[in-house]
């Protein structure tokens, strides 16, 4: 069932409007019955979610004698963004994740968040679908705070991507809508995968295989529990991080999640006007690359790509 | 003066960004003035520039005391400024939340690693600065509490208003906060304009820096009194919610002194032209913060009032 999470007025003829679909079972749902949120569209370029929400959704029509919970889907926390290819809220400075929990006394926006926030309160779970952004390329990964880590781990294992990265904290992702959440005892994952203004249909399968592997493990999905990966789980300090350090073009000479030795060529910062390499990128350490530069044009300082250090005991099995 | 390049990136199309900063005076690092960090802040830009134009006239009579030097830069980011871009053109990041940056990073942590390395480590931090919710203010002088920061110093710009904000998470990478964190006393002081030029309230900024420096000891410089400010807590200003989306009216601006009751704006139907809602005071006091654009949302802060205690 289609339900309006929050609906503001625009200032001509329109409404701005968060929408998501409350799939429960047909006998209704009991007082006890887990609640999922899937929810993406935060960032308006990112729109790998679009598919993973589209083929959750069709996966339930399917078979709607296997669901016993509720699964809420909210396509699109920011739909005037995807709609005109922007990745922040149209005419709003601030990141649209960076304004959570929201308020009531401030912009429209942060009342939009502050609604989301109340909608979704009371759930036992939420996945939160990130797509990078235009700029680089993710393999699927689930992204933890470490001050969090030990409850999430077990649950960001079951989502079926290659990867767990457990992160620092930083003052300024407490307002992130997984950090609101986490905050109020809902448990958030913060899946980042893809890249934006594209769809990689692999990659959405992988991830909808784990969201319902989660779901089976919550009691929310009677079906068979699909398979899932042992993802690599990693802190920090095995990720290094490779920037330009001259502004052009990069052409990669490797492919994404390549495993790279240390001092590897990874590609060229060049320029086009007289022919030259401008800086020769390397590889810092040996591993995988899981992030790398999608779009070509660089200054100094874009990141060009992100290296999983190999763990000792990774090393010996090859 | 000297006037010295503080920092340069090339970029892969353009003419290389260079940021300009100019030095009056030699000795103490004793104060440090920014204008525009973002490409909109043309108000910003142009009071930094009148302040440069000044001291200049200033420093060849002698009026700077010895033994301080003052660094201003007018403009950090006029690469977006110059393709009508608020932000930093690549990936629309604001260089406002990188501070303290950090040189191994993304491009604008790069830039405002290289500003910060030059700016830092004076005893006033000055920004001309803009707010995320585009209005219009009162004149004041905006801190932020860090446990830091200290009023009785904000006093004496003589703005009538000295505004204490609670950082949010958004705000720590900003100039003024880490300007604070790493021992400078910082002040952003927040006029009327932003895209436009206003020229009264361009002048009241400039004086009340002017007003600043000679009376840190810095300028030897005569200037009427001003104000003495009013401190207030971002937390004690009503906020007025707009009840619906619309065209935006305003009949009080910021500056006027309201009675409960009193109309502030309307909202008119966009298609039809009836006034679909009124906005009245909430209490008594004086308006602070307005929005100024013709169309408006609903749930968004048309006004916030500094409320006055009947006591
Ligand atoms: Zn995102």
């Amino acid at each position: 069932m289609i339900q309006e999470v929050v609906s503001v007025g625009l200032p001509v003829d329109e409404r701005w409007k968060i929408i998501k679909n409350r799939m429960e079972p047909e006998a209704g749902a009991r007082p006890d019955s887990k609640r999922i949120c899937i929810v993406t569209g935060t960032h308006g370029d990112e729109l790998e979610g679009q598919y993973v929400c589209y083929e959750v959704a069709r996966r339930i029509n399917e078979h709607m004698e296997l669901l016993d919970g509720i699964v809420d889907i909210y396509p699109a926390l920011n739909p005037l963004g995807i709609d005109s290819i922007t990745r922040g809220i149209p005419m709003f400075d601030l990141d649209m994740n960076r304004i959570f929990p929201g308020s009531n006394t401030s912009a429209t926006a942060e009342y939009v968040a502050a609604q989301i926030m109340n909608d979704m309160s009371g759930a036992d779970m939420a996945v939160d679908i990130h797509a990078s952004n235009i700029f680089l390329r993710e393999t699927p990964q689930v992204r933890v705070n470490e001050t969090t880590s030990d409850n999430q781990l077990p649950y960001a294992k079951l989502l079926n991507t290659d990867f767990v990265w457990v992160h620092a904290s930083a003052t300024v992702l407490e307002a992130t809508l997984a950090h609101s959440l986490n905050k109020t005892g809902v448990p958030c994952l913060v899946v980042e995968m893809g890249v934006g203004m594209r769809i990689t249909k692999e990659y959405c399968m992988q991830l909808v295989d784990g969201i319902f592997r989660l779901m089976c493990e919550l009691g929310i999905w009677k079906g068979e529990a699909p398979e899932v990966r042992d993802p690599i789980v990693s802190r920090d300090g095995h990720v290094s991080f490779v920037n330009a350090e001259a502004s052009g073009i990069f052409v990669p000479s490797v492919e994404h999640w390549q495993r790279v030795k240390k001092g590897d060529h990874l590609g060229d910062i060049v320029t086009p006007t007289t022919g030259e390499i401008l800086h020769a990128v390397q590889a810092d350490v040996t591993g995988r690359v899981f992030t790398l530069r999608e779009y070509p044009v660089v200054y100094s300082g874009s990141l060009i790509a992100r290296v999983l250090e190999d763990c000792e005991e990774d090393a010996e099995n090859d | 003066m000297t006037k010295e390049t503080l920092f340069t990136l090339p970029s892969p199309y353009r003419d290389t960004l260079n940021v300009t900063g100019y030095r009056f005076g030699r000795g103490e690092k004793s104060v440090c003035i920014m204008g525009a960090m973002r490409g909109n802040e043309v108000q910003q830009l142009y009071i930094c520039a009148q302040l440069v134009h000044t001291l200049e006239q200033f420093e060849k009579r002698g009026m700077l005391v010895k033994g301080n030097e003052i660094l201003v830069v007018p403009s950090v980011n006029h690469y977006s400024m110059n393709i009508g871009k608020r932000f930093w053109a690549m990936d629309n990041s604001d260089i406002n939340r990188m501070y303290p940056g950090y040189d191994r990073g993304e491009t604008t942590q790069r830039i405002a690693a290289g500003i910060f390395e030059k700016v830092q480590g004076y005893r006033y931090g000055i920004q001309f600065a803009s707010f995320y919710m585009p209005g219009d203010f009162i004149p004041h002088v905006r801190m932020m509490d860090t446990g830091f920061q200290s009023t009785s110093l904000a006093n004496l710009f003589g703005l009538p208003y000295v505004l204490v904000r609670k950082p949010r998470p958004y705000d720590t990478g900003t100039l003024n906060y880490n300007w604070q964190i790493w021992d400078t006393n910082a002040f952003s002081i927040y006029t009327k304009e932003t895209d436009h030029i206003d020229q009264e309230s361009a002048r009241t900024a400039i004086v009340s820096v002017l007003r600043f420096l000679s009376r840190m000891g810095i300028l030897k410089y005569h200037c009427h009194s001003g104000y003495i400010a009013s401190i207030i807590q971002d937390e004690e200003l009503r906020s007025v919610q707009s009840p619906c989306g619309g065209i935006f009216t305003r009949i009080r601006h910021p500056g006027d002194e309201v009675s409960y009751g009193d109309e502030l704006a309307q909202i008119t139907h966009p298609l039809e032209g009836y006034v679909m809602q009124h906005i009245y005071a909430p209490c008594d006091g004086i308006v602070f913060f307005s929005h100024s654009a013709p169309l408006i949302n609903e749930q968004t802060t048309a006004f916030r009032i500094i409320r006055r205690l009947h006591g």
